[in-house]
């Protein structure tokens, strides 16, 4: 509790650290805002009489071709593709650490086979492996988070076999050998404990990449299906009407780069106060 | 005759605030010209602080001075050090000053040959070129005395040994003649006969150039052969200062009898331990039979076996209840890897560790040389001092909590140790957490590892007292493997040295130390710096360590050994 509390501090401390916080926040409450159903207007609803309106006092963000209001639109494209970006991210997050951590501690054949087959992966562009999983899965939201998930694992393997190798000829490692610890108690005690503060780092920064995926999944059409709004679906929809009705590209657009550059503040943030070098300068 | 540099009520201090942060608070001494002058002190005393000031570098490390003068006294002139400008202290610094680091390798570049760098000093200093650059510098190495000066000049800081490291620095650092020499810890880093080496060196070379030296070092051993004054600093003030004779054998300030008196000095087997007899009858607890330890050594693309590096070759020794056998030797000796070998750390190639597995599951616990790297900085006492229970599967539970409290005490903690987390503790009280959480299971003996070589050296007196009261009351044996033979001295009632993967001569501690026999033996306890030394001068010697790597299928000749006492054995020497 403590700590949690000490952590908040240092990054509300933290000059983009608070910015991207907040920014990470308003959408998240903007999206569980549009989950529970609290819109100003109905998202899916198409109000034929206010086709292609500007923004206004009435919809703030304008409406689309259908006549559905583009800012309860946005609210449940930002809940979608947050949902995707956070799913993805926890399956890749989770299958990179055990790789990882294993590569490095079994070491030798262990860590070449596993480690090129990451390398095989990180060889690919993000987005075309990501396509040729959908291909192959058929589009989706479960197939997007799927995708996703694989296509970042590699990063979170190479994140964490690098210090994991460190860690584990460290001398508090060779210490628990000598004490007849279990392998489970030094995976976990002493390496995975020490891994905390990179995993975090990039977790936040993964999920700023994986937002970015999850829209150029969808806008290709092979993401979240319409007529279920997504950030991705918005912008394509948008884009036949770019000159008539610019607002249906602008606000998507914006929200996408928001996001982003919430999630890598927040994320520049965690890495200033998470590295020991760092630590304790200001105490 | 002015002093060549004179330093007047020098105040230094770091950070936002340097006036508030001073680290150095008010030195003030004159150096002579062809003089030494030894600052001595433990880390945080504001030594290497002092000798930073003197050509200004402390500026790149946020260091400001905040008070005082110091006037350097160059031959147009006295300068003021502390109001020079940038451009002049780079003339400064190099050709006036020159200065050597602790630790060699950092301090040379790795992608340039060492004769390109002396070259460079050359080019700077004095604007030689091409082959009277390359002239000059085979020169500078031959006067460091490197042997096969001319072929060594193309080799890379990674191709040579600490020592010869150390010895490229010197080169380059007096290739401009500098009047002032600052050494800052210059041979810490080194073993005991390279720095008997390099201060034989450095005492030959400040003969030949006039130079002045500054000599900064925690060991207060080491300058007594070479300096002429000498000061002692505690907590940024120079507590005592004077010619060494009236400081080293009539010291005034508390702080400076406490160093020559307290901390560990080697006398030549005059402070050894005389508690404990060795029960000849009783059953040892760790016996080592004829240990080999190899590591493949394989190079080229296909990684074929290109022979093995002979880490240790044929030790035997016998470790009995209660006592504390020590494993001295340099880098490289073997004498860790033995020790990791009977934690089961390192696979043994051949020969037996018995250890007497009756009572416990884990007789044998280990303390490590670094108090930093062997506590999980992520965990609180308790999850550290439980560990060992839990791996011998035991429970979390009301006992054990009083065994953890029961040992803080028993090692100087206080109880409310327990929640707090390794880096809220200085290094001497990690060690004792260390030396709690290796007692955690009652073993019957303990390997100390190089365990209070990374302590200030008043704090190493402690921790020795500690680890003596600790083996009387709960009748342990160590295995105390080091380098330093000061310490030695103080813990050991047995003593086995080690050199290059070989036992060369074990017996008591007294008459090892005494009377060495083995010529190794001989060497290294003459390298050893001590007080009643101060007349002695070193002679410079370039002996090195054999080569541990041997071709693929070599077996050494078989040991042969004499007896030079009751209990005291030497190894033939071909």
């Amino acid at each position: 509790m403590q700590q949690l509390k000490g952590a908040i501090a240092a990054i509300a401390r933290h000059p983009s650290g608070r910015i991207g916080a907040a920014i990470i926040l308003i959408f998240l409450i903007l999206a569980g805002l549009g989950a529970a159903g609290i819109t100003p207007h109905n998202p899916l609803k198409q109000y034929v009489v206010d086709r292609l309106k500007p923004p206004s006092a009435t919809y703030w963000f304008g409406t689309d071709l259908l006549g559905r209001d583009t800012f309860s639109r946005l609210m449940l494209g930002i809940g979608e593709s947050f949902l995707i970006a956070f799913a993805s991210v926890g399956i890749a997050a989770t299958a990179g650490t055990l790789i990882g951590l294993f590569a490095a501690w079994w070491g030798h054949l262990w860590d070449g086979i596993l480690m090129r087959i990451m390398d095989v992966l990180l060889a690919f562009p993000a987005i075309l492996l990501a396509l040729l999983i959908v291909a192959i899965q058929g589009p989706g939201v479960v197939t997007s988070i799927t995708a996703i998930g694989i296509v970042y694992t590699p990063i979170f393997a190479r994140v964490v076999r690098a210090p994991a190798l460190a860690l584990k000829a460290r001398e508090f490692v060779e210490a628990a050998h000598t004490f007849g610890s279990s392998q489970r108690y030094i995976l976990t005690r002493h390496l995975l404990l020490n891994l905390i503060a990179p995993l975090t780092v990039t977790i936040t920064l993964a999920l700023a990449w994986s937002l970015l995926t999850e829209s150029g999944l969808s806008f290709l059409g092979l993401g979240s299906q319409p007529p279920a709004p997504s950030l991705g679906v918005m912008l394509a929809e948008s884009k036949s009407m770019m000159t008539r009705a610019p607002w249906l590209m602008i606000f998507p657009g914006l929200t996408i780069m928001l996001a982003i550059l919430g999630f890598n503040l927040f994320g520049d943030a965690l890495r200033d106060i998470l590295d020991p070098r760092t630590q304790g300068r200001e105490s | 005759m002015s002093p060549l540099l004179s330093v007047r009520d020098l105040k230094v201090g770091f950070g936002r605030d340097p006036r508030a942060n001073e680290v150095v608070k008010g030195v003030s001494f004159d150096l002579d010209a062809g003089k030494t002058l030894a600052i001595v002190g433990e880390s945080g005393s504001g030594k290497s602080v002092t000798a930073l000031s003197i050509n200004r570098l402390v500026d790149f490390g946020g260091g400001r001075i905040t008070g005082g003068s110091i006037m350097l006294n160059r031959p147009d002139g006295p300068v003021d050090i502390t109001a020079a400008d940038e451009p002049a202290l780079q003339r400064i610094r190099g050709r006036e000053i020159g200065m050597i680091f602790q630790e060699p390798m950092t301090s040379l570049n790795p992608v340039h040959t060492v004769g390109a760098q002396i070259e460079e000093a050359f080019r700077l200093s004095k604007g030689l070129e091409g082959r009277a650059a390359t002239l000059a510098a085979k020169e500078a190495l031959e006067r460091v005395r490197i042997p096969d000066a001319a072929q060594r000049l193309g080799y890379y800081p990674h191709q040579m040994s600490g020592g010869m490291r150390q010895r490229v620095m010197i080169a380059m650092v007096i290739a401009a003649n500098p009047r002032l020499l600052i050494a800052d810890e210059p041979t810490t880093a080194l073993d005991v006969t390279v720095q008997a080496q390099i201060m034989a060196l450095l005492a030959e070379l400040r003969a030949e150039t006039g130079m002045s030296m500054i000599f900064i070092t925690h060991d207060i051993g080491l300058v007594a052969g070479i300096a002429d004054d000498i000061m002692v600093m505690q907590n940024g003030v120079a507590v005592e200062q004077g010619p060494i004779d009236a400081v080293l054998d009539a010291p005034q300030h508390d702080y400076t009898r406490h160093l020559l008196n307290a901390v560990p000095h080697f006398s030549g087997g005059k402070s050894v331990r005389s508690d404990g007899t060795r029960a000849a009858a009783a059953e040892p607890l760790v016996k080592v039979d004829n240990l080999v330890i190899r590591f493949p050594a394989a190079r080229g693309l296909f990684r074929r076996s290109a022979g093995a590096v002979h880490a240790v070759d044929g030790v035997d020794f016998d470790l009995m209840p209660g006592e504390t056998l020590a494993i001295v030797g340099e880098s490289g000796s073997g004498k860790s890897t033995t020790a990791r070998a009977i934690l089961g750390l390192v696979r043994a190639t051949r020969g037996r560790i018995n250890t007497a597995k009756g009572r416990r599951a884990r007789p044998v616990q280990m303390v490590f040389q670094d108090p930093f790297g062997s506590l999980n900085p992520r965990l609180n006492v308790a999850s550290l001092l439980a560990e060992p229970a839990i791996a011998a599967g035991q429970r979390v539970d009301a006992r054990l909590r009083e065994r953890m409290l029961f040992l803080l005490r028993r090692v100087g903690l206080s109880e409310d140790a327990l929640t707090r987390y390794p880096h809220q503790f200085s290094g001497g009280q990690r060690q004792r957490l260390c030396i709690a959480r290796a007692l955690m299971l009652n073993p019957d003996v303990v390997v100390l590892d190089e365990a209070v070589s990374a302590l200030d050296v008043s704090v190493q007196a402690r921790v020795l007292d500690l680890l003596v009261d600790l083996q009387h009351e709960f009748g342990l044996a160590y295995l105390f493997i080091s380098h330093d033979m000061a310490v030695v001295e103080r813990i050991a009632h047995r003593i086995a040295v080690m050199y290059a993967g070989q036992l060369v001569e074990i017996g008591d501690a007294k008459s090892v130390l005494s009377a060495p026999q083995h010529s190794y033996t001989q060497r290294l306890i003459g390298a050893v710096p001590a007080i009643d030394r101060r007349r002695q001068t070193f002679k410079v010697d370039t002996t090195t360590v054999p080569s541990l790597v041997r071709p693929r299928g070599y077996e050494p000749p078989p040991a042969r050994w004499r007896d030079a006492g009751a209990d005291h054995r030497v190894r033939l020497e071909d």
